[in-house]
């Protein structure tokens, strides 16, 4: 069984939550109830959340993109923020902050490639997502940062895409044109150049002209993204840092997140919670052939249909349970979540506090 | 209506989705179907890892085209096929086809392609897409079922050509972006099957995702797809001490509960799945496949069939206006 800390624990001690997974399995609504239950615990929460339904996002409050946090109030004794991330307003500061001089910010502002960047570089949203996460934990304004993630299929997309944006801007191609060339740098240019009319005359010598203005009026900046870029990095992986696997259990969601599990284990990350939401109830502890052969026994009367339906509830929830064993083995000792499907939608503070519920149970006294 | 005119209708289908509404076994399903009827079809997946080779007991999916299911049999059923597409193997065929082949491979390891992706955002969705078109316009196949990525992005993803057509404004990339959305505007050649499940959520996504498509893209969007809906089970509403008394069996009061917990669940969630549907119904004026739930088994090759079943005896029951 796992010894790992309970999600209480972590939301109670920890100082950084991750909640990552594929999408539609509850990522949104788990990183806010982790942060409504912060907020119950005392401490002064923060809750970015990425894309939310509609109706959750107006219960807490989130009319629109914002960079900044909003209080959402209630009875509890600590305080909960929450913010939509904009991934664009957040490149934005980040390339205000470090430019040379308020001239070379506004430049890169104002180029076509860069107002590209946050819309269509992948990875982009992973970056501005971690961005946000470290800088609401450098203000020393809260006890506790809850980060929702962007429905990724590869969670190395969020861990890695600080150092894949700063190697990005760091780009050796451009950099040969922009420097000023001498000896074999030179020859290397023209080679470069001359590949870069090809694909000019591919998809236009406009998209070609934004890129290389972009990169040369980032010149000098990518020491200060490479330097961020690493701090985040760092963060992720800090003692007080968790992350939290979000799955339901559908076999194809639960190959994700062991595949997921994998790859933040490769980056000598370890899952310290999973969360499993829809689970289908157990009823009994009968197996479903035995009741599947009842109903068969009882067909024609009235007891049949009501045996069937429960063999069906048995083979799913057992078949559902099997998924999952895998996945708990492999993420072990975290402690395994396991969340009923609730009967209607979470999309107020009553839902929430429906869902800690099972989320967050009482913890009996030891 | 006759499936095999709905077939016919158009040689594209696009299947779009929030994720987790099951949208690739929807595809293996219309995939099944058209099978039934004769057709050989060709899924295409975008999103490299998926479980639809598995589905159909097969080896995981690649470039190449591989065949999933066999056509023949004593109902001269189609061949089911299926491949990957992204946007890397797009390019490199863009490349080949448009004789710049030595250019690829450079592109791909200097990492050019994100920076040019950046400078013209939508380029790897045309790409593919281009490509989705190129085996459209090839007549191999009777039918071309293409998995599409999950709901917020099959907006980009399909919006992506006129997006493009403002970046981009001569050149090949141009071109292809023109014809992409020539195809994708033609209701003749290209529909779009939206998939969600009876829940609240996917619902609403489902309703704005249908709107944005007509009114951003101009796509045809084709009966809306429910997935998931638990089936009819008779005899629920008695209690079980009832119907034990009435079937002269012996029940202990621990199974009699345990069963009324079962019926319960099941009543209360067909409840919710009922008016879910409805309030589809009422914002969506489309036409609604309704696929079950399946209680037996992981999808598999026999699933995918009754699932198959399901859609065809569905559709022969929906009007002539699809």
């Amino acid at each position: 069984m796992a010894t790992g800390p309970s999600l209480r624990q972590l939301v109670e001690e920890r100082r950084v939550l991750v909640c990552c997974g594929s999408g539609g399995v509850g990522k949104t609504t788990t990183a806010a109830v982790l942060a409504l239950e912060a907020a119950r615990a005392g401490r002064r929460a923060v809750v970015v959340t990425i894309d939310p339904a509609k109706r959750l996002a107006d219960a807490l409050g989130l009319e629109g993109l914002t960079g900044t946090p909003t209080q959402i109030v209630g009875e509890w004794p600590g305080e909960l923020w929450a913010l939509m991330l904009d991934t664009k307003s957040t490149f934005d500061a980040l390339v205000t902050a470090n430019a040379g001089s308020p001239e070379q910010g506004q430049r890169i502002l104002d180029n076509r490639f860069y107002r590209n960047i946050s819309g269509a570089l992948s990875g982009t949203q992973e970056y501005m997502a971690m961005e946000k996460l470290y800088e609401l934990d450098q203000r020393r304004d809260f006890d506790l940062v809850v980060v929702d993630t962007p429905p990724t299929r590869n969670a190395l997309d969020f861990i890695d895409a600080p150092r894949r944006l700063s190697r990005f801007l760091d780009h050796r191609l451009f950099r040969m044109i922009t420097s000023p060339g001498r000896g074999i740098v030179r020859a290397v240019n023209v080679a470069a150049q001359t590949f870069l009319r090809t694909v000019a005359k591919v998809v236009g010598a406009e998209v070609i002209d934004d890129a290389v203005a972009f990169f040369q009026a980032f010149e000098g900046m990518e020491e200060g993204f490479r330097e961020r870029a690493e701090a985040v990095r760092q963060l992720l992986s800090d003692d007080e840092t968790a992350f939290v696997l979000v799955a339901s259990p559908r076999r194809d969601t639960i190959d994700e997140a062991l595949y997921f599990a994998e790859k933040l284990g490769d980056a000598g990350i370890e899952v310290r919670a999973l969360v499993v939401n829809r689970m289908h109830p157990t009823f009994g502890q009968g197996a479903p052939t035995v009741t599947q052969a009842r109903a068969e026994e009882l067909a024609g009367t009235a007891l049949s249909g009501l045996y069937r339906n429960l063999a069906d509830f048995q083979r799913v929830a057992s078949r559902e349970e099997e998924h999952l064993a895998g996945l708990a083995d492999a993420v072990a000792p975290a402690a395994v979540v396991r969340v009923p499907f609730l009967p209607t939608d979470v999309h107020d503070l009553d839902g929430l506090t429906v869902l800690a519920g099972h989320l967050l149970p009482a913890e009996a006294s030891n | 209506m006759d499936p095999a005119r709905f077939f016919a209708a158009s040689r594209l289908l696009i299947v779009a989705g929030k994720g987790g509404v099951g949208k690739t076994v929807i595809s293996a399903t219309i995939a099944r179907a058209a099978a039934r009827v004769g057709l050989t079809t060709l899924v295409v997946e975008v999103e490299g890892k998926s479980g639809l080779a598995t589905m159909f007991g097969q080896q995981a999916l690649d470039y190449e085209e591989a065949v999933l299911s066999a056509g023949g049999g004593p109902s001269a059923e189609g061949e089911v096929r299926a491949r990957t597409l992204t946007p890397d193997d797009a390019l490199l065929d863009y490349l080949r086809d448009h004789g710049l082949s030595r250019l690829s491979k450079r592109l791909v390891s200097s990492g050019a392609l994100d920076v040019v992706a950046t400078a013209a955002p939508g380029i790897k969705d045309i790409l593919v897409l281009g490509k989705v078109k190129q085996l459209e316009r090839s007549g191999e196949v009777d039918l071309i079922v293409l998995d599409a990525p999950a709901a917020g992005h099959a907006i980009t993803f399909l919006q992506a050509a006129s997006a493009l057509l403002d970046t981009v404004r001569v050149g090949p990339i141009n071109a292809q972006a023109r014809e992409v959305l020539s195809m994708l505007t033609d209701h003749a050649r290209c529909r779009v099957v939206l998939v969600t499940l009876p829940e609240e959520t996917p619902v609403n996504e489902l309703v704005d995702t249908a709107f944005s498509l007509e009114d951003r893209v101009g796509v045809g969007l084709g009966p809306v797809v429910v997935n998931g809906l638990y089936d009819e089970v008779p005899g629920l509403d008695r209690s079980p001490a009832e119907a034990a008394a009435a079937a002269g069996v012996v029940l202990r009061s621990a199974d009699a509960e345990v069963l009324s917990d079962a019926a319960c669940f099941r009543a209360e969630r067909m409840h919710l799945q009922v008016e879910q549907v409805a309030r589809l119904a009422e914002k969506l004026p489309l036409a609604q496949i309704r696929l079950p739930f399946v209680f037996t088994a992981e999808i598999g090759p026999a699933e995918l069939d009754l699932l198959a079943d399901q859609f065809l005896a569905e559709l022969s029951a929906l009007a002539e206006v699809v």
